[in-house]
Parts: structure tokens; sequence; C-alpha cells
């Protein structure tokens, strides 16, 4: 049952002790995060705050506040170069060959267009609606080689934390920072303290990323994180693809962190070698020597330390409307008159009515309408392989799409034969976008609809006005679909 | 942005703890300019408007609690979503000041980029001044900013902090943008010794 515990009784960001300045010539173990952090403090005032210099910043269709204050005060984008735009949260996910007329609605069309718009006028890089590389922020930067280890990287998005599973340090903006970071290339920051996550051991069969950080955010709570920069580490870590790697850091800001990071290893490397914007040549090799350095010093200290045991997670599932309403499938709805205090107990109940859902009830009898696998949580090519093992086992009773993270994700599993699997299985194969996980691009459910969703929030009215949602993997999301109810893959034989 | 100094003001108990910001501004608003002569419809907008537009029986829908200037929520209050448009909702509302036991860590940054003043005070009180408020609607709240204190339903002033460097631009209204100014020159030598020292990230490429 899922437990919102606070990790530190105190309050709001604004806390913590003035780190040692940077620069100091004592050598002291640092963390992975310190590395990176100290590496980009251009000065620290008194009052400890931090001038950080950025990177990269990655921005979508949604900054056009930022935009549209840039231009009342006569700004410009200091180093467009470092800025890059994607399409991504108004992108219409069919009948992509009209562009943005595909919408019928002219807003969403004035959306894509203003974007469109700004980027030229600004002159920054967009993967625009007809760009071969069009797709979902955080999971395009990262297959074009945009992204890599060591590099300070912002997002007019809170799921950038994504991008910290390449051992970068990544977070979100909103749009007064995101016009500060265009603007200056800059951005002032408190130092957050650092909270490492050791997951010890391989997880079991049928788990995968997306189950190992449902189960956090169930153990620590949506704001367990708060304040703090997340480092996953331990062999349950290592030994996950890059694909459930950002899968984990992406939900960071779920359990209230701005950043989630892990350390960069051969698995990194093997993952960024070659793409289009990596390192060539002797830049390559000055570049992993470099990385190399990055990951946390041995005895490097923590702000606070929690250890999961990787064989205990199972295949998990959400019955709330917070991510931390979560628990695994074999479970049943929880009780709030099991809840730890009254407001839990009250938090549970609103949860339930919500949901519709009755305490007791098995979540694997629970019937669904709509699955919808996507998102930058899990619309990556190992996600999408994972449900087209299952899906190939049989036939969606109910509508379920599939909709991949990029237009690279959409290439290759259609040079895998993956779309053919999901359409012989009844699935629907669309295009590029953030499509149904946060359903502004006109793709939405209705109210009342219950849909398992491969996303990263359950929040009420999330997918839609009304609209319930229940938090899953890719493969669980697929036998969902199979089995027209919440179902356990495992039963279905389909590894995650 | 508007400065904050003190605040004497109506208050609304807003009873959701992790109050996510989709909640605040639903998503579809998102693409509402912020010049949107009716931008304050947004705050709440499932919880306040029905389907046909009417309004609900919502808190904030009530007399007196609709002249709300501040509100009183609970734990992780704003997680969720980075979208600087919760903030522009509930300022458009009119709302000045949120005091609760906790925020997510954006919406925290984006309130005092906006001359929202986010107020950090324990649990308890929150319950406890929550409670006070629905059994007597229309008492207010006062806070002071320049002496970091909080004087809820019943009389009881507690003290809170907010770093300093926020406290200073909040109560002068300044920009961060117009400050980073002044540090232009340090930036553009660190830019360049920075891009030097790990060259293959800045070439361009692809
Ligand atoms: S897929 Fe969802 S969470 Fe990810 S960037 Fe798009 S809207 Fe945000």
């Amino acid at each position: 049952m899922a437990r919102a515990r606070r990790l530190v009784p105190e309050c709001g960001p604004i806390r913590g002790p003035s780190p040692p300045p940077s620069g100091t010539l004592v050598s002291r173990p640092r963390t992975l995060f310190d590395k990176i952090w100290d590496r980009h403090a251009i000065t620290e005032t008194a009052a400890g705050d931090t001038l950080l210099y950025v990177d990269r910043c990655y921005i979508h269709e949604g900054v056009r506040h930022a935009f549209d204050r840039m231009q009342m005060n006569g700004e410009s984008v200091r180093c467009p170069s470092q800025v890059f735009a994607f399409s991504d949260h108004y992108a219409p996910t069919h009948q992509r060959h009209l562009g943005a007329a595909a919408s019928n609605d002219p807003a969403i069309r004035g959306m894509l267009e203003l974007a469109d718009a700004n980027a030229n006028r600004y002159g920054i890089r967009h993967y625009g609606l007809d760009d071969p590389n069009q797709g979902i922020l955080h999971v395009v930067p990262p297959e074009l080689g945009i992204t890599q280890p060591g590099l300070l990287i912002v997002g007019a998005d809170s799921h950038t934390s994504t991008h910290g599973a390449l051992g970068a340090l990544a977070f979100g903006l909103g749009a007064s920072e995101t016009r500060h970071v265009m603007t200056t290339q800059t951005l002032w920051q408190r130092r957050p303290r650092n909270l490492r996550i050791t997951v010890n051991g391989q997880l079991p069969f049928g788990c995968t990323g997306k189950d190992l950080v449902l189960a956090i955010i169930a153990r620590i709570g949506a704001g367990g994180g708060v304040g703090y920069a997340i480092e996953y580490a331990g062999e349950g870590v290592r030994s996950l693809s890059m694909e459930g790697r950002m899968t984990v850091c992406n939900m960071s800001i779920e359990a209230g962190a701005r950043a989630g990071m892990m350390a960069p290893d051969d698995t990194t490397f093997d993952y960024v070698r070659g793409k289009p914007h990596a390192p060539r040549g002797d830049d390559w090799d000055a570049a992993v020597a470099f990385w190399r350095e990055l990951p946390s010093d041995p005895d490097a200290r923590f702000d606070h330390e929690v250890f999961i045991a990787a064989a205990e997670v199972a295949p998990m599932v959400t019955w709330g409307t917070s991510p931390e309403h979560a628990c695994s499938i074999d479970d049943r709805v929880p009780d709030p008159a099991a809840a730890d205090s009254a407001r839990q107990r009250a938090d549970h109940e609103v949860a339930l009515e919500y949901m519709d859902l009755k305490p007791g009830q098995r979540l694997t009898d629970v019937p669904i309408d709509r699955v919808f696998i996507g998102s930058c949580t899990n619309g990556r090519i190992e996600d999408l392989r994972a449900a087209a093992r299952v899906a190939e086992r049989g036939r969606a009773r109910i509508t379920a799409w599939v909709v991949p993270g990029s237009m690279e994700v959409k290439r290759q599993a259609e040079a895998e034969g993956l779309h053919r699997v999901f359409e012989a299985a009844g699935f629907e194969w669309r295009a590029p976008g953030c499509s149904l996980c946060t359903a502004i691009n006109g793709d939405e459910i209705a109210p009342g609809e219950r849909c398992a969703s491969t996303s990263n929030r359950n929040f009420q009215g999330r997918q839609g006005k009304g609209g319930r949602t229940h938090l899953v993997s890719p493969s669980m999301a697929a036998a969902a679909a199979i089995a027209g109810r919440l179902a356990d893959v495992r039963e279905l034989g389909g590894n995650g | 942005m508007e400065p904050f100094t003190t605040l004497r003001a109506i208050a609304a108990p807003i009873d959701i703890t992790n109050l996510d910001t989709n909640q605040l501004c639903p998503t579809r608003f998102n693409k509402i300019p912020l010049t949107d002569p009716d931008y304050q419809r947004i705050l709440f907008n499932n919880q306040r408007y029905r389907n046909d537009g009417t309004l609900t029986d919502f808190i904030l829908n009530q007399p007196p609690y609709r002249d709300a200037r501040v509100l009183v929520g609970d734990d992780n209050f704003g997680c969720g979503s980075s979208r600087e448009s919760a903030v522009y909702a509930l300022v458009a509302f009119g709302i000045r000041a949120v005091v609760a036991p906790g925020f997510g860590d954006i919406f925290f940054s984006n309130c005092t980029k906006n001359g929202l003043l986010p107020v950090v005070v324990e649990n308890d009180v929150c319950a406890r001044w929550r409670a006070a408020l629905h059994e007597a609607p229309g008492l207010e709240l006062y806070v002071d900013l320049e002496a970091l204190c909080v004087t809820g339903p019943d009389g009881e002033t507690h003290t809170f902090s907010v770093h300093p460097t926020i406290r200073e631009r909040m109560l002068a209204g300044l920009d961060d943008v117009g400050i980073t100014r002044e540090f232009d020159d340090q930036i553009a030598a660190f830019e360049q010794t920075h891009q030097a020292s790990m060259p293959w990230a800045f070439r361009s490429s692809g």
C-alpha cells in the first residue's frame, strides 16, 4: 500500500545548509551531482544562490508564455544553438501528412504555428511536425546524442529529469525561468540536497524500470523527493537498459525531485556512440575519459539514503490519483480505514471515489476501457518491443493506442515489423507526440472512461475531464488491452 | 512583477493533499494567452464549472471565499507539471499568498517569480487554520514578508522563513533577468573557459 512519508519533515524547497563554495582546494569526495553542479557554477552569492551555466535548453509549444514576455521586453535568445524546440504536446497523432491541419481545432493549430514562428524568429532549431526527427522533447535529444553525460540541461517541462539517466544534471523549469535561461544562458538555483536510492539485486521476471520507479514512489511518497536531487544506484539500476533507466529518471518528479540521475557507464557510452550529435574521433576519446570521472566518489556523502530490494518489486499498477497510490497487481484496492493517518485516509477516500473503486476489490477484476502505450516515460523502442511481445499473444478487446515517442522510434519499430504485430492484434498504430499522456492535442478519453496507461501521471482529468488513469508498464498495458481488465502480465507469460 | 510586502485578506481552505498543477490549471488552458481578459476562469476550472458553464459549489465559488486572496493548503501543494499557468491562474483569480506545509519545487519558484508568496507553515497549524476557515467563513489571514510572520484566523502568529534572495526580490518586485545582466562579463568569461574544457559538447554537428 502506498505510504506518503516525508523523508525530512521540514519546509519547502528553500532549505539546507550552504554547501562549501565551489573551487575550494580541499578535495572532498563528491557525488555525481556535485561534480556537474560545481563545473557549471559561475558564481555564488553569500546567501547561497548559485548562478549556473546551462549547456542545453529543451522547449516545446507550451513555452509561449516565455516568448510572449521576451517579445514584450524586446529580448533575444543569447545562444540559439543551445536551445532545441520540439512540437510534441500539441502534435496530432493521426493524418500527419496534413501537418497542423490534421487537427480540426484552430487553437491547437495556432499553438503549432506559434511554435514554428517563435523558433524562426529566434533562430532556434525546431523539430516540428514535418521534421524527420520530430518527437517528444525527452525522447529525441537522447536518441540524437544531444543529451550527453556531464551536461547541465534544463527543459520547460517537469520531466526533463529523464535526461539524468545519461549522467547529466537535468531539471524542469516554469516559463519565467525558461525565459531567464533563453535570454542569459544561465539560471539562479540553490543547491538541492542529495538523496541516493540504491536498488540491490535484479528485477524479477515481468518487472521493468516502470515497476521499479512506481515501487520507489509508493515507498517514499509523491513529496518524498522534494528539495533533493536523486541519484539512482545499485545493481538493479546498472542492469537496466538505457531505455529502462530513462523511465526511472523520468518519474523522479512524481516523487517531488526536480532531478534524477544515474552514473554513466559502458551502457551509457554504447548508447551515445555514433548518434548524430555524439562526439566523434578524438573528441569521443576525450569525452569518454571525462565521462568516466563523473560517477560519485566511493566515500561521497549523501544527505539521505533509501535502499530497495529489487527482488521485492512486482508488476505495479496505480489505483488512485497520485503516482504514490501504487501497489502490486496482485494486491487489492487498499482500505482507507487502514491508512497511516486521518489525512491519508481522507486522501485515499477522495481518490477511490474519483476512481470509482471499492476497498478490497481485486485489481485484476478492474475492467478497462482504453489503453495508451506511449509518452516520454514509455514511448521508446524497447517499450514498444515489450508491448508487442504481449500483443502477439492475443487480441485487443478495447481501444488500444500505440503512440511512438518519436519519428525515429516509429521508423525503427516499423523496420522491426512491430506495427504489424500491433495492427494484427487490433491495436491502433499512430504518429509520434505526447497524445493521451496529457490530452491537449485533441486526443482524450471520455468522462468516466478508465485507461491503462504507460504515461506518468494519474492525476484527476489528466487524460481528459472525468477520465480515470491506471499507470502501468508497456507489457502490463498490452496485457490489459487483451484481457479488457487490469491483468498480471506474468500470467500471460510475457516478460517486460 | 508586483512587489509583495504585507497582505491582510480573506482566506480559503483547500483540503487537497498533493494538489497537482493540472487541477490549478487543466491542461487544455495552457494555450490561453495571458492577455485573455477572463484568465481567472482557468483556476480549478474542472472543479469550479459544470460542462454547461454554470458554477459548481466548489469552495472558491462560494461567498465569501470567492473574494479570498490567500489559500491555506495541504502538503506538497502544486506538485506535478511545471506549467507556470497554474500560478498565473491563481494570480488572475486574486490570490497573492498560499500557506501550506510543503510545496512542489517548480511551483514554488514559479510563484516567487510572479509576486505570489508561498508560505511554509507546519502541518498541524495549516490543518487547524483550514478547519477554522471552514467553521467561520470570511476570516482573514495576515502575511508580512518584511517581518516574516503570518497570523492565522485564530489570531496565532507564526514565523516563516524565505530565502533572503527571494525575500529581497519579492519585496522590491525585481526581475531576475535584470539582476543577472549585471553578471554579463563574468558569464561571458566563464562560457569561454567552460566550452573550451568540453569542446565536444559545443561543436555543431548532425
Ligand atoms: S509525454 Fe507527457 S509527460 Fe512527457 S513531455 Fe509529453 S506531456 Fe509531458
